[in-house]
């Protein structure tokens, strides 16, 4: 084996991490425009997810201009606030802010049988990483016409089990409110009565995720609270 | 040197290179690296697929460099210098698929990461590039890389054609219509300790075929 001198290894790792950097900052901006469009494409595919409309890659664009009609974005009492556009409103940063100042999007959508619905954005905590999701109202502003979740790494046949359409299509027609009074879904471990309008399954070796999910349901959705009970019909 | 230079580039050791790892010497069956995300990416095929191309690439072109490299390498740096390259490559496999790939690389998730920490890359620098020149360790990346592929589309297929009954997303039984007569697919096949359990049958196939390959 050779020898080498302190020098020679402290020139050698320090032009080894030049290259690496060029290369690698090279690669992300070359390649940021198509990741962006992707993203995009993935939220617009969740969106229609979560009322039902099954959309591939290549259709998403065109099914979300067809379905979804208008967007807005609220404050926390309900209210309609100009100059934001709720597509980019990153809910973890909203989060962060205090309750008066978050942006709370909202996009309106009919469906094939010409019901208008509503769809909400919901982002909180798993065990890994975040978890976020959609949630469509019917015009009632009470009953869940479907839902999707989406996760950064739970783990894969556990906590993953949330984004898998037997958990999903649970959330059906379940109901957020008992009369006036706000008590969004629980997710019950053992299993919840299908009588249950409140209650769903939680995911067998998935507790955390399934108690981040519900922790999620309630704390985004209670901000709609005032908007969801002014507009019941 | 000139000796080595005039060996032709598929000579019988460089072949050899190439096809011990997908038997003999799979870094799966025989050297049990890999194990990990060979039960996490095996549930469905395409996965499994991508995995086994991603590892490919990353092992050979991280072998080339290395190999390359070899000889101005510092000794007392090796492990951080092969890290460096491993985690380069990974990166820029991970970014090209959120490009290029995005359902896949959404798919994998962690598993992208994880490839910097699968044995097999670190063990064949170790163990081939640091000693070899970058055409035999460009062999030895690709076969490897194949063999490992291999165990992985082996457990895949049949734990996807078992655990969900398809094959690549295509329906194979229900289009044969096994599901009338009352056939159902085995949910057991979708969890992870199955595909340990087919890995440790493949183990066993393969040993019980080549009997030299039983440890004493």
């Amino acid at each position: 084996m050779k020898h080498f001198s302190n020098r020679y290894i402290f020139i050698f790792s320090a032009i080894m991490v030049v290259i690496v950097a060029a290369l690698l900052s090279l690669a992300a901006t070359l390649l940021q425009p198509a990741q962006e469009r992707n993203l995009e494409i993935e939220k617009k595919k969740s969106m229609l997810e979560s009322i039902r409309i099954p959309a591939t890659r290549e259709n998403t664009v065109e099914l979300y201009s067809k379905y979804i009609k208008e967007s807005f974005v609220l404050n926390s009492k309900g209210e309609v606030v100009e100059g934001t556009d709720p597509f980019t409103v990153v809910l973890r940063g909203e989060q962060k802010k205090p309750l008066e100042q978050q942006a709370l999007p909202v996009f309106r959508a009919v469906n094939d049988e010409g019901e208008p619905l509503i769809i909400l954005p919901v982002e909180g905590k798993g065990l890994w990483g975040p978890i976020n999701g959609y949630v469509s109202l019917r015009k009632d502003m009470n009953t869940i016409y479907g839902v999707t979740f989406d996760h950064k790494g739970e783990t894969p046949g556990l906590g993953a089990e949330i984004n898998t359409t037997p958990f999903e299509s649970m959330f059906h027609d379940k109901k957020l409110y008992d009369d006036q009074e706000f008590v969004s879904i629980k997710v019950l471990k053992g299993g919840a009565d299908p009588n249950d309008i409140h209650g769903v399954d939680a995911i067998s070796g998935g507790t955390i995720t399934s108690k981040g999910l519900e922790k999620m349901l309630f704390d985004c959705i209670v901000k709609y609270d005032d908007y969801l009970l002014k507009n019941r019909n | 040197m000139s000796d080595q230079e005039k060996e032709p580039l598929f000579s019988a050791k460089n072949i050899k290179l190439l096809t011990a790892p997908l038997d003999k010497n799979n870094p799966i069956t025989i050297q049990v690296l890999g194990i990990c995300s060979a039960l996490a990416v095996t549930v469905k095929l395409k996965p499994a697929l991508v995995m086994a191309l991603s590892v490919t690439i990353v092992v050979a072109v991280s072998n080339v460099v290395i190999a390359a490299l070899r000889s101005y390498i510092p000794d007392r740096i090796r492990i951080i210098v092969q890290l460096v390259v491993i985690a380069t490559l990974v990166i820029l496999v991970d970014q090209i698929l959120k490009a290029y790939a995005f359902d896949v690389s959404k798919q994998l998730s962690v598993f992208v990461g994880l490839i910097i920490t699968n044995c097999i890359l670190m063990g064949r620098l170790e163990a081939f590039a640091m000693a070899n020149k970058p055409w035999p360790s460009f062999l030895d990346g690709l076969g490897n890389g194949a063999g490992y592929g291999l165990i992985l589309v082996i457990v895949a297929f049949i734990r996807e054609l078992l655990g969900s009954g398809t094959i690549l997303g295509y329906p194979v039984m229900e289009k044969i219509g096994i599901y009338s007569i009352g056939y159902e697919n085995n949910g057991m096949m979708i969890l992870p300790p199955m595909a340990l359990i087919v890995v440790g049958l493949i183990i066993w196939v393969q040993r019980s075929r080549d009997k030299s390959l039983i440890e004493k």
